[in-house]
């Protein structure tokens, strides 16, 4: 099984429940060899948290800039209602991989990709999907705040306007800074511009902004790397708040970040997926001597 | 009027000014020779053009110091033209500069803004650079041969397929576009004026649109948006002040070009009443009536239509750095 070099296409149920690649049983060999049928219903045997089908699954999943090759035959799978932390050294390909799954990559000229990543078991490269809509699924925080140049409440209602949302835009753009834990600081003054903001809170509008359009996944691309310690810590508090309703996948620099705000931990290196486990394990009994060296800070 | 007092130095507290004086004085005091003539003459470099600006308002002002005198304020609303009876008055000027480049305007905006939109946000790389460069090569021709092939090819095509069908039309309905049509007029010097200032709004818009952040449009395509919705809702509200800069350094350069304007407008000096019938502009009565003013006065009018020229694009430039020099700012902030 393990030695199975082809992706089969779609779902197969009951296939080879041994090998399920949640993150629980994700084997250390590397994932290009790594079987990819992942089925529908994996084992719940092990898995850390609810033991739903993923969310999410990347299945040997390479991605090219031109020549040069930035992501190996990934295959994981993606927990319901978790934190997934993606860590690596610079350059490993975590970015990438994380901007795949909203087609963000769609953007740069000369890309290509091989393999696939499913969204609840549909192809996001399907050609019949509008990825204007797995984008409205699949929201996104960048690594630097990039509010728009508007009002607070702009910036909130922004998503929802252009969905042609029809309810009780007032409600959804307090609901959605509520839980970005910004409304206490921002209520008196929704019509000043974003930009008045400081950077933590120009951040955390940014997950307001994402939450707003009631994605089921937030993707976050190191969402703490340009904050001061007070504002990262009042981010990963609301990370850690954020998994009771969404599926967050998280790609950070900081290891002690990974291992306080997720559940799982993806290892990248060289655009290959080294190790995929809890976090708990990853971090005290590293399978991989590549993850023990980066971990302990002999290298990245 | 206050010139080249560009906004953020306006702005500057005095402590900045001082600062620099100082350093100034030390750059021309202290040290070595060699250092202080250096400094010596990239100081007399800088000097040179405020000093040259200076000179010529002080010039022009004074030569049209006795139209000031003879007519006062009333030269700016007078309508009459009339060397042999000594009367001038700018107005038909006036209106006929600022209509034909108010017109150019309208029509060159959307044009320009379209093309850099096509250019920066949809083209891809081997169709947008040959038309960035085509577009650019536009503006290196003379206005000459744009006045040219506006007397041969432009203006006998607008009067047969435009000026004749629309104010057969609607000539009786609105007095704007009544006739007769001769082709020569307002409108033909405002569609060659759009054609010459488009490749200038559209470079700069370029430049504009290139700065926005990248991270402004995964912001909205992120949130599910559209390529449409990302550009009008995202990008153009992030680079509008700079792209009214744009247009409105545009609008610069229209309001002064004259060869080609001279050529087309049918050089009537008076009111039109109708964007077809014939007008004159500042510049162009400038150039053609300069050569033969007889008389003080004829030429102290002439001065003081040129003063108001440089009046009405040092105004339009000012405007444009100020809107520039918004959008620095705010791009710094973000």
């Amino acid at each position: 099984m393990h030695a199975r070099p082809a992706d089969p296409i779609g779902p197969a149920p009951g296939a080879a429940p041994a090998s399920a690649n949640t993150p629980a049983s994700a084997p250390a060999n590397p994932p290009a060899r790594a079987p990819a049928n992942a089925p529908a219903n994996p084992p719940a045997s092990g898995v850390v948290g609810a033991p739903t089908a993923p969310a999410i699954e990347v299945r040997d999943f390479s991605f090219w800039y031109g020549d040069a090759r930035a992501l190996r035959g990934i295959t994981m799978a993606i927990a319901e209602r978790q934190v997934t932390a993606l860590i690596g050294p610079s350059g490993c390909g975590k970015s990438t991989l994380l901007r795949s799954i909203n087609r963000m990559n769609d953007l740069i000229p000369h890309q290509r990709h091989e393999g696939d990543i499913l969204l609840r078991g549909r192809s996001i490269f399907d050609p019949q999907l509008d990825v204007v809509r797995l984008r409205r699924r699949v929201g996104m925080v960048f690594q630097k705040p990039n509010p728009f140049p508007k009002s607070i409440y702009a910036n909130v209602a922004f998503g929802p306007r252009i969905n042609g949302y029809r309810g009780d835009l007032d409600a959804l753009v307090e609901r959605s800074l509520r839980q970005a834990a910004l409304w206490d600081e921002v209520k008196d003054r929704l019509d000043a511009s974003a930009l008045t903001l400081s950077g933590g809170q120009q951040q955390r509008l940014c997950i307001a902004r994402a939450l707003a359009v009631e994605p089921e996944v937030l993707l976050m691309d190191e969402p703490a790397s340009a904050l001061d310690p007070i504002a990262t810590q009042k981010i990963e508090d609301l990370i850690y708040e954020l998994k009771r309703d969404y599926t967050v996948v998280i790609v950070t620099h900081n290891m002690q970040q990974a291992a306080r705000v997720s559940d799982s931990t993806a290892f990248l290196y060289m655009g290959e997926l080294v190790e995929y486990g809890p976090t708990s394990e990853l971090f005290t009994h590293p399978r991989e001597e590549r993850t023990e060296a980066y971990i302990t800070g002999r290298f990245g | 009027m206050a010139p080249y007092a560009s906004p953020d130095r306006a702005a500057a507290p005095p402590g900045v000014a001082r600062r620099a004086l100082a350093r100034l004085a030390r750059a021309l005091g202290g040290g070595n020779v060699a250092d202080r003539g250096y400094a010596l003459v990239v100081l007399a470099a800088a000097l040179v053009l405020p000093v040259l600006f200076g000179f010529i308002i002080v010039r022009v002002g004074a030569a049209a110091w006795p139209a000031v005198r003879a007519f006062g304020a009333g030269f700016l609303t007078s309508t009459a033209w009339d060397p042999v009876a000594g009367r001038f008055g700018a107005l038909p000027f006036v209106v006929g500069t600022l209509a034909s480049s108010l017109l150019a305007l309208a029509v060159a905006f959307p044009l320009a803004l379209g093309l850099s939109i096509f250019l920066t946000e949809l083209a891809p790389r081997w169709l947008a650079v040959p038309v960035a460069f085509a577009t650019d090569l536009l503006a290196a021709i003379p206005s000459v041969v744009y006045g040219l092939w506006g007397i041969f090819v432009l203006v006998p095509w607008l009067r047969v397929h435009v000026e004749q069908p629309v104010v057969a039309r609607f000539g009786d309905a609105v007095p704007l576009l009544a006739g007769p049509a001769y082709g020569v007029s307002i409108f033909a010097a405002g569609v060659l004026l759009a054609l010459m200032i488009v490749p200038f709004i559209a470079a700069v818009s370029r430049e504009v649109l290139t700065a926005v952040p990248r991270t402004q449009r995964e912001a909205a395509l992120a949130l599910g948006a559209t390529r449409w919705e990302t550009t009008w809702k995202s990008v153009l509200p992030f680079a509008l002040p700079g792209i009214v800069g744009a247009a409105i350094l545009g609008l610069g350069r229209a309001l002064g070009e004259t060869m080609a304007v001279t050529m087309v407008i049918g050089n009537r000096p008076e009111v039109p009443r109708s964007i077809f019938h014939p007008g004159y502009t500042l510049a162009s009565v400038l150039a053609n009536e300069f050569a033969e003013a007889s008389g003080d006065l004829y030429l102290a009018s002439l001065m003081a239509i040129g003063f108001i020229l440089l009046g009405v694009t040092v105004v339009v430039n000012a405007l444009a750095r100020l809107l520039v020099w918004y959008v620095a700012r705010r791009g710094r902030a973000a």
